[in-house]
Parts: C-alpha cells; sequence; structure tokens
C-alpha cells in the first residue's frame, strides 16, 4: 500500500461561541485505510466529519481532503467523497435502477457510464430479480447494501460512514464489512463511526474522540495492548468515562 | 444543468408514484370548482313564494303571470288568510309572499296609485333581500308595460337601466373562478413543496444531498421547478373547467394571465421553501401549509367575504396575503379584459413578496447533517 496521505488533520478546532466542540485533533489517514471514529455521543465526532465532509468551516487548524483545503475547495471536496448515513439513505418510491441512475447523475456521471456500473454493480449484488423493484420493498440489510454501493458508485477517494449498520442484524453487518473491506482493497479510504466496538476491531486505525479531543490513536491491537484490556469495549469505557460531556 | 435535469424527473416520479398527492393536485381543483359552481352559488334560484290575489281580475292576473315566469321565483299561488300565510312562513318552506289587495286595479286605474304588499322571511336576510330586488324590478317592469298599453300614468318616469358590467349575464361563476385559482394554486404550491423538501429531510436524503456536490441552491431549485410545471398544469385544468363547464370568459390576454399565474406560483412555492427549511417533519409543515394559508386565503381574498364591508384592521392584514393580489390581477386580466397597465401594481406586489419570501427561505436553507 502506497503511503499517500488522503486525510490531514492539523490542530483541527472547531467552537461555537464559548463551546468548544472540537478541541486541536490532528491526524493523518491513508489510501485505502479504513479509519475508525469513534466517541461518546457529543463528543464532537459528528462536527468534525462535518468539517471533513465539506459541510462547515472549521474555526482554525488546518485540513485537508483528498488533497484539498476544507477553507477553500469545499466543492471539491465533495466531489471526491462519498457518503452513507445510519439513516436509510436512498428513495424507497424510486426503483433500484432509478435511485442509481440519480445519484449516478447528481455526480454529474455521464450516462453510458452510469449504466455500465449500473450493469457490473447489479451483477455483483446480484439482485438482477429485484432491479426494477421499488427500494421501499427491499429488507433493510439490502437497503443498507445498496446505499454503501450507491455511496462509492462515483467512485470516490474517501467514503465516510456515519454508524452504517445501526439497526442491523448481524450476519448483515458481517456482509457489510466484507463490502467495506473490498471497497478498501480497491483504493478506497474509509472514514467510518460506530458505536459497535466488535466493529471498531475491523478497522485498522482508530482513534477515540472524548471531549472534542482525540484521545487515543492507533491500531485496535495497540491500543488493547497499551492499556492492557482484551477487548475494544473495554479501552473505550477505559477512555470515555472520564468524559465531561455527553448528549445535549 | 444536467444534473439539474436528473433531479427534476426524480421529482416527476415522486410526484406520479404518490397517488394521494395526485388526487390532491388535480382532484382539488374539480371539487372546488363543482363545489363553488354548483353548490355554493350565491345567487339564488326557485324560492318558494305565495301569492294572495284579493284582487283578482286582469290586471293583478297580469302581474302574477308576470312573476311566475320567473325562474327565481317558484310560485305557489293559494289564496291564504293572514294566519295561513304566518302559519306558511313558519313551517319554513315559503320565503315570501305578495299579496295584492282587493282594490289594486282599480286604485291603479283612478288615482295611479297603489299598495302591494311583500313579506319575506327574515331570518335569513339574504334571502330576503334578493326576493324583495326581484319582485321590486318585475313591479317596476309592469308599470312601465302597463304605462304602454294603458293610460295608466307611469309613475317613474324615470327608468333605471341597470347593466352589470364586465358580467351581463349575471354569472354568478365569474366572481370566485379566481378565488379558486388563488385558493387552489396556494395550497398546492405550498403544501406540496413543503412536504417534499421536509420529507427529504426526514428519509436522510438530505444529508446525502448536502454532501454531493450538487449545489444546496439548487436543490431548493430542482424541488421547485416540477411544481412549478404541475401548478401550471393545474391552473390550465381550472382555466378548461371555468370556460367549458361554468362558461366563463376568458376576456384578456392568455398570455398575461399565464404570466401573472407563473409569477403568483413562485410566490406560493417561495413560501413553500420557507415553511420546509424552518420545519423538520411533515405533519408540521403540512399543517403551517393547509391551516395557516388556507383560512387567510379563504377569508382575506375577497371572493368569498368582500374586503370592504371588513374592519379597517382586516383589510390592512389582508394586503399581505399574496393571493389578495393575484385575486385582483386575475379579475382584471380575466373578466375585465384589462392590459399589464392596470395590473402593475398587482405584479409589482407579488414580485416584491417573491423576493422577500425566496431570500428569507434561501437564508434559513441550512446546509448541516
Amino acid at each position: 500500500m502506497d503511503q499517500e496521505k488522503v486525510i490531514i488533520c492539523k490542530n483541527l478546532t472547531k467552537r461555537f461561541g464559548d463551546f468548544t466542540a472540537v478541541n486541536e485533533i490532528s491526524f493523518d489517514i491513508t489510501k485505502g485505510e479504513i479509519f475508525g471514529f469513534l466517541g461518546a455521543n457529543g463528543a464532537g465526532k459528528t462536527t468534525a466529519m462535518r468539517i471533513l465532509c465539506g459541510l462547515s468551516f472549521p474555526t482554525s487548524g488546518e485540513a485537508t481532503v483528498a488533497g484539498y483545503d476544507v477553507y477553500k475547495q469545499q466543492e471539491q471536496i465533495k466531489k471526491n467523497i462519498g457518503y452513507m448515513s445510519q439513516k436509510f439513505s436512498l428513495y424507497e418510491n424510486l426503483t433500484i435502477l432509478e435511485n442509481i441512475e440519480f445519484f449516478g447523475g447528481v455526480y454529474g456521471l455521464e450516462r453510458k457510464e452510469i449504466k455500465r456500473r449500473t450493469e457490473k454493480l447489479i451483477d455483483t449484488l446480484g439482485l438482477q430479480k429485484e432491479a426494477k423493484k421499488m427500494v421501499g420493498e427491499l429488507p433493510l440489510g439490502w437497503k443498507q447494501k445498496l446505499a454503501f454501493s450507491v455511496a462509492i458508485f462515483h467512485q470516490p477517494k474517501i467514503v465516510f460512514l456515519d454508524e452504517p449498520t445501526g439497526g442491523v442484524d448481524p450476519v448483515t453487518r458481517r456482509q457489510f464489512w466484507d463490502m467495506i473491506y473490498e471497497a478498501a482493497a480497491s483504493g478506497i479510504t474509509i472514514f467510518v463511526t460506530t458505536h459497535y466496538m466488535d466493529e471498531a476491531e475491523y478497522c485498522n486505525r482508530i482513534s477515540v474522540m472524548v471531549d472534542g479531543k482525540v484521545e487515543a490513536l492507533d491500531s485496535p491491537r495497540n491500543l488493547k495492548e497499551k492499556h492492557q484490556v482484551t477487548t475494544m469495549d473495554e479501552v473505550f469505557y477505559l477512555l470515555a468515562r472520564g468524559a465531561k460531556r455527553s448528549d445535549n | 444543468m444536467k444534473q439539474l435535469l436528473v433531479f427534476i424527473k426524480k421529482e416527476f416520479y415522486h410526484v406520479f408514484r404518490d397517488r394521494r398527492t395526485l388526487l390532491i393536485m388535480f382532484g382539488l381543483p374539480i371539487v372546488q370548482i363543482i363545489l363553488f359552481g354548483f353548490a355554493l352559488s350565491s345567487e339564488v334560484k326557485n324560492i318558494h313564494l305565495v301569492i294572495a290575489d284579493y284582487s283578482k281580475d286582469v290586471k293583478s292576473q297580469k302581474l302574477i303571470n308576470k312573476i311566475m315566469t320567473s325562474e327565481y321565483l317558484l310560485v305557489e299561488q293559494v289564496n291564504l288568510n293572514y294566519q295561513e300565510i304566518e302559519q306558511e312562513f313558519k313551517r319554513g318552506e315559503v320565503k315570501g309572499a305578495l299579496i295584492i289587495p282587493v282594490n289594486f286595479s282599480s286604485d291603479l286605474l283612478h288615482s295611479g296609485k297603489s299598495q302591494i304588499q311583500v313579506i319575506t322571511d327574515g331570518s335569513d336576510p339574504n334571502i330576503s333581500k334578493t326576493i324583495t330586488n326581484y319582485l321590486t324590478a318585475i313591479i317596476v317592469d309592469f308599470q312601465q308595460q302597463e304605462a304602454l298599453s294603458d293610460q295608466v300614468p307611469a309613475l317613474l318616469s324615470i327608468q333605471p337601466e341597470v347593466r352589470m358590467l364586465f358580467n351581463e349575464e349575471g354569472n354568478g361563476s365569474l366572481n370566485f373562478i379566481p378565488g379558486v385559482m388563488a385558493l387552489i394554486l396556494m395550497i398546492i404550491c405550498t403544501a406540496l413543496t413543503s412536504v417534499s423538501v421536509v420529507k427529504e429531510k426526514e428519509m436522510g436524503t438530505m444529508e446525502v444531498l448536502l454532501v454531493s456536490p450538487f449545489k444546496p441552491v439548487f436543490v431548493l431549485i430542482a424541488k421547485a421547478i416540477p411544481y412549478l410545471l404541475l401548478s401550471l398544469a393545474n391552473f390550465t385544468l381550472i382555466l378548461l373547467l371555468a370556460v367549458f363547464v361554468l362558461d366563463v370568459e376568458v376576456r384578456g390576454s392568455l398570455l398575461l394571465l399565464y404570466l401573472e399565474s407563473t409569477l403568483f406560483i413562485i410566490t406560493c412555492l417561495s413560501l413553500g421553501l420557507l415553511i420546509s427549511n424552518v420545519t423538520n417533519s411533515q405533519q408540521t409543515a403540512l399543517l403551517i401549509s393547509l391551516m395557516g394559508m388556507m383560512l387567510p386565503t379563504l377569508i382575506f381574498t375577497g371572493f368569498i367575504m368582500p374586503l370592504e364591508n371588513m374592519p379597517k384592521i382586516f383589510q390592512v392584514i389582508s394586503n399581505f396575503i399574496p393571493s389578495r393580489w393575484y385575486y385582483l390581477a386575475v379579475k382584471s386580466v380575466m373578466l375585465k379584459g384589462l392590459g399589464f397597465s392596470y395590473v402593475w401594481k398587482e405584479t409589482l406586489v407579488l414580485t416584491g413578496m417573491t423576493v422577500g419570501l425566496l431570500s428569507i427561505a434561501l437564508k434559513k436553507f441550512k446546509v448541516r447533517l
């Protein structure tokens, strides 16, 4: 794996009045890495992610995403990232094909290119029979997998996954992670937030945010060794219990 | 631009797959037109009237015949006495009574003066007034004829010749057509637009759109354009219904009518977008746009209750209701056949409102996860 840095954060800070949501966080993410972004509710994960997605400006510090500056090149950033959230994010009353066509179109792909990639995707997912069904008729697990496929349909450099497996059964979650690995292997960087600690174990590296700061940043194995515990669950508990902020 | 087209296509899928929306969109105008055109007619027809003719001669008979030819009055010519007439009124079927006294004809012949009594059911002031007006008109007419044919002197040497300008036939549909147009466009544009934006928020698809390179402002435009087109189709439907079902004639320029309507639709869309940007659930959006818009539109537009009769404060408030201005413009163009020089003020007010609403909507449009 080459060591190209796709996300670089240096002392990134975001303040809302007196409240410092994100407090001087710094990290680098390498191409093709699966980066777990953990933290209790209210720790500042969402705010940090918003900045990296080009939706809000930091107060101070520096950051580049896919080589583009978060202050000046938000448009460029948006073109190079994919996004999927816990809330299911495809249109229920459009068919699978129409959804793919729409999101492909929003990202400005050529019609021919959309068609070519769609065929391949439908093939890979084995959805030939369902392709013309409304997305609303699919089971949740399928929807999530489809949503992920749509999020990386335009072949972004980075895909941001905001608690992508919320409410999904363990088997589907496992399959979902297989898809994530596949995407990572093809060179897409994965930036994922989750509350499932077993999922955290799947990540290459993990950062744990507490009260707006990155308290820990390392591979799951190193983190466990460092804190002399056997599971990520315990690591997270040790770090996050000192938090003064909670869900507001 | 291509992205915008993709988006608009998607919006059309949404609309055409949602039967409820479609029903509201195209059912509403039909129902409203039928309701206002036939059921809620402000003209009164077939009023039950009794006539007590004590005179019983050629003259009184002539008058009665004349009254009987009126399509507005349903004459039950029964010779009742006063007590019986009172009973009839109490039962409620009969709304008016005409009593011709014994010496009606002789008085008329000899002194040129004669009295006739008209009694109406005052518990229904509107109908009362209508009956009085109808009967007075018929009697005046009768006098004129008599004056010509006989030597009876005409009491009135000045004949009022009444003309209802812009509506010579007294077609009651005329007045409410622009009102229904305003009402329907207001409801459909505002409610459907606001719901469609809020729906994206609820479904979580808005987040994805905001993270995409699609410009946030384009989201609003892409949402507005399909509804603009659908509203224009709707407007056409109302217009066709008005012309072919209710015999309303479009006197002014069709182009100007469409331009004014497009402007008003944009005003409503802006309002809808504004509502959707400050609410987070479909219910709230729908409630605000239906309750908050429908009632003011009904009351302050002036097509159901004349604005002139309202207290000053309400008249002032009515100036802030977009539909009021649209109603005035449509009335001028469609019914009076006036040109742009007569509706520039309304156009200006609507444009101002649109710009205002749209800029607030854009400002309130939150780009957030």
